[in-house]
């Protein structure tokens, strides 16, 4: 499609940090959005020769192929410790982890915790979608009780697994960590106010405060056995009762 | 009502169906067209309605839509 560049002007262009790489995502996955957001968040704050990018295990793990950065795809949910090493050795860096419920929430839990508690000053990203979606949708820790995966078929029984993890919570009662949030991406408002989170998390990096968390509620319609349009909405409806929206400590 | 348009690249697109969902002026719909991924994708039905608001492309997960707005008569 031919656009007339006398008379218009380019409002929305992909972000200068991301490489022509097509995502590896599902039709319709928030992850793309969080990627795009980050991105974004890179070339406005102008850190890209100096960011680095501990990507997960999971559905994110090639993700140091889709950014013109560096990165280094970190043992499963240690994401955070090897972060630190990088932030440590060369605290001129930006280094931010990208990881999701299954890799910072259960194998990652100590490495995340130990790393929030210290106050690295670094970013994390949490993609909190309440499945493990690479997988093949089994149950994660952040599964609402309820909710059907395909290793607890009839939805989960908080008798025998528990409760879903507030993690954003946990981390929120510690005293290190100077930014912690949670956003959805379920509609127009939430985008944006999910782009400041993490313009806002990515700033107290680069002004050295500490430690920032920005957990971000997403879908899987592909395990979720959803459209994308119908996830949204179980976000809106269903996910943010168990997880509540908002900035949980913002010592900025 | 500024007016606008978007262009979708048709190889990016997966025919997820957020930027149908998310345009307050009902401007995009599914194509009778597949790319080479297999994915239905989605074109302007009404380009005439498009406002270049760019919900469309902030919803797009694959960032497959670029949006372009009328300059306005101070910025020619």
């Amino acid at each position: 499609m031919s656009v007339n560049a006398d008379k218009m002007v380019r409002v929305f262009e992909r972000p200068r940090s991301l490489t022509d790489a097509q995502f590896s995502y599902c039709p319709g996955c928030h992850h793309g959005l969080v990627t795009r957001i980050v991105a974004q968040t890179i070339d406005e704050l102008g850190i890209q020769d100096r960011t680095v990018i501990v990507a997960p295990v999971g559905c994110a793990v090639t993700m140091y192929e889709w950014f013109r950065c560096d990165g280094i795809q970190a043992a499963h949910g240690r994401a955070c410790a090897v972060a630190t090493g990088i932030k440590r050795v060369n605290p001129n860096l930006i280094v931010f982890t990208y990881q999701g419920d299954g890799d910072l929430a259960a194998i990652g839990t100590a490495e995340s915790i130990h790393a929030a508690n210290r106050g690295e000053n670094i970013t994390v990203v949490f993609i909190n979608n309440q499945i493990y979606g690479m997988t093949g949708g089994q149950m994660a820790p952040t599964t609402l009780v309820g909710q059907r995966t395909t290793s607890c078929p009839d939805g989960r029984n908080a008798q025998l697994a528990g409760y879903p993890i507030r993690f954003a919570e946990m981390i929120a009662q510690l005293d290190a960590p100077v930014y912690v949030t949670r956003q959805a991406l379920y509609d127009q408002k939430r985008i944006m106010a999910a782009s400041r989170a993490i313009k806002k998390a990515f700033q107290c990096q680069v002004e050295g405060k500490g430690y920032s968390l920005v957990e971000v509620l997403t879908n899987c319609p592909t395990n979720w056995r959803m459209s994308p349009a119908q996830s949204n909405s179980h976000l809106m409806d269903e996910v943010v009762r168990a997880f509540p929206l908002g900035d949980l400590v913002d010592r900025d | 009502m500024p007016k606008g348009t978007v262009a979708i690249d048709q190889e990016r697109c997966k025919g997820c169906g957020l930027c149908i969902a998310f345009c307050p002026e009902d401007v995009l719909a599914y194509s009778a067209e597949y790319n080479r991924s297999g994915y239905n994708v989605v074109y302007m039905k009404e380009p005439e309605r498009c406002i270049g608001c760019a919900f469309c492309a902030q919803t797009c997960p694959d960032i497959a839509i670029e949006v372009y707005r009328e300059r306005k008569p101070r910025q020619r």
